[in-house]
């Protein structure tokens, strides 16, 4: 099954990180993915902007309202996401686990994938 | 991080949002600052053993509050509060109170926190200052050395602009729709204030490019509270765009590398892709103020891979709409540059010969007509240009960077062509 794998952090927290403090946090959650990577389970890794550079589109109307700033106003925003496969609840949660160790705060959601189209961006 | 690394984090995280809730509790900024202090130091005890709180912000607020209460009630000579109940019960009372603080809650306070530190009786470093001791955080120790100066010196600084501010009284009425756009506007400037202080040290300082970085966070903070501000966009783009040039913008010695000379690939790719998004973002409300502007000005740099496909044609226009509604002389001189590169040297200098007596004491005039006499093959009236430019230096990378464009020309006159900006 695959696995997405939602990050939730405060943006505070996370935007008062050192350029270092940022850094070994990336370089830990590298190896955790070097890892994943390496067992052929690893699919995309994003890591998104601010939510300050959000814009919302609400398409409950007629036309869709276009809003600036992030879908939810919450504590903790989605500031990234994997797409991990695993073979069972407990295997992805493991794996969440060691991405927690390398990153701790926030939370994160793992959810199953339903429907996934790998794309093809133009490099 | 170290053990208590990610309860310094936390603090640092909450402080704009804490101390601006204390401040509305207690209308006065010693003792806001004094409760926030309080409730760092029960963090740093409580914090290893019991783990985080839910709400790291709201718990401080709760915590400082009643510190404060506390001392208020001690010094007024009233019964203490029971010290019972204090911590004991804090779950619940914290997660009603975070219900209550959601961030249209908080807006009205970090603005006016913020608006605080720009009040039009304190001198632009004293703004500064004042913005990064109690909104930032930043020790005194820490804001000297970003400015240069000793720390008695800052520290009396600091506390004569909050004696000011004291006297001048506490703003507290809830900001009409007109008024709160004031406040948003002198904030603003004052948050271009820090960055400036930050930007314009000429070497690769790090107590100073600290102030880049806080600037820049402050923006983050003010756009997440006013989300539709294009004016804010724009700011906040304009200081990402130009930070992101930070590791390219000074050689190993500390002397200054001009756009042109920069090697682009240390320009820092993330800063420049969340500062063109919010430039997108902000073009929508089709309202330009002088922030997007500049902001879009730095995006044309930030877009061209070589300095060759820099889009100058565009920066021309847009500095023309900048002195449309922001005429100055410095904007001019900058639309020079542009002109410079669209109409040759002769247009740029019959263009700035009007500014030689409102900018006789700005480096960068100099500076800039020294570069496009040397262009036109002027030698002596570029070296006359340039030594006028090194008596108005204020650093010395300033000065060295002006020295060696007269070594060029001592070396081969007129055959080097000038870059500008």
């Amino acid at each position: 099954m695959l696995y997405a794998i939602l990050c939730y952090h405060s943006e505070d927290v996370v935007g008062s990180w050192t350029k270092e403090e940022d850094a070994a946090v990336m370089a830990k959650l590298a190896i955790v993915q070097q890892k994943l990577a390496s067992e052929g389970r690893l699919g995309p890794v994003a890591r998104l902007l601010p939510t300050t550079a959000a814009t919302t589109l609400r398409k409950d109307q007629e036309p869709p309202l276009v809003l600036d700033g992030p879908f939810a106003e919450t504590k903790e925003q989605l500031l990234g996401f994997y797409l991990v496969e695993g073979g069972s609840l407990e295997d992805i949660l493991d794996t969440t686990r060691e991405l927690a160790a390398a990153n701790p705060g926030g939370a994160y959601e793992v959810r199953p994938v339903g429907a996934f189209f790998p794309g093809a961006l133009r490099p | 991080m170290t053990d208590i690394g990610w309860i310094e984090t936390a603090v640092s995280a909450a402080r704009p949002k804490a101390i601006s809730a204390l401040l509305r509790y207690f209308r006065d900024l010693d003792i806001a600052e004094e409760a926030f202090q309080e409730a760092c130091l029960k963090a740093l005890n409580l914090w290893p053993q019991n783990g985080p709180p839910r709400d790291p912000c709201a718990w401080l607020i709760f915590v400082g509050r009643n510190a404060a209460i506390d001392v208020v009630r001690r010094r007024s000579r009233e019964a203490e509060l029971p010290e019972e109940a204090v911590l004991s019960d804090l779950d619940d009372a914290e997660t009603s109170l975070a219900d209550r603080l959601d961030d249209a809650h908080y807006r009205d306070d970090i603005l006016r926190l913020l608006f605080i530190c720009c009040h039009p009786d304190l001198a632009a470093t004293q703004q500064v200052a004042l913005a990064l001791r109690i909104v930032s955080g930043l020790t005194v120790p820490q804001i000297a050395r970003a400015f240069l100066v000793g720390e008695s010196a800052m520290e009396q600084r600091i506390t004569r602009a909050k004696s000011r501010v004291a006297k001048a009284g506490v703003p507290f009425e809830t900001p009409g729709p007109v008024e709160r756009a004031q406040r948003l506007a002198a904030v603003a400037t004052m948050i271009y204030l820090v960055f400036n202080e930050g930007y314009s040290a000429a070497s690769g300082d790090i107590a100073r490019a600290r102030l880049c970085d806080e600037a820049i966070r402050l923006a983050r903070l003010l756009l997440r509270l006013f989300p539709a501000e294009p004016e804010i966009m724009g700011l906040t783009a304009m200081m990402l765009l130009q930070h992101a040039r930070l590791a390219a913008r000074f050689d190993a010695d500390g002397a200054v590398i001009l756009l042109d000379d920069q090697d682009r690939s240390l320009w820092n790719d993330a800063m420049i892709a969340e500062g063109l998004a919010l430039i997108d973002k902000a073009m929508r409300h089709r309202r330009p103020g002088s922030y997007l502007i500049q902001a879009a000005i730095a995006a044309l740099h930030a877009r061209a891979a070589r300095p060759e496909d820099t889009d100058w044609p565009q920066i021309d226009l847009l500095y023309a709409t900048l002195e449309h509604i922001q005429p100055s002389p410095v904007v001019t001189l900058n639309r020079a540059v542009a002109v410079s590169k669209v109409a040759g040297p002769e247009a740029a200098l019959a263009m700035i010969e009007p500014l030689a007596d409102p900018l006789s004491g700005y480096f960068h005039y100099f500076g800039l007509r020294g570069a496009l006499l040397t262009q036109l093959g002027r030698v002596d009236e570029a070296r006359d240009a340039y030594d006028r430019a090194i008596a108005l230096a204020r650093t010395a990378p300033e000065a060295a960077h002006i020295r060696m464009h007269l070594d060029r020309l001592a070396a081969s006159p007129a055959t080097i062509p000038a870059s500008g900006g």
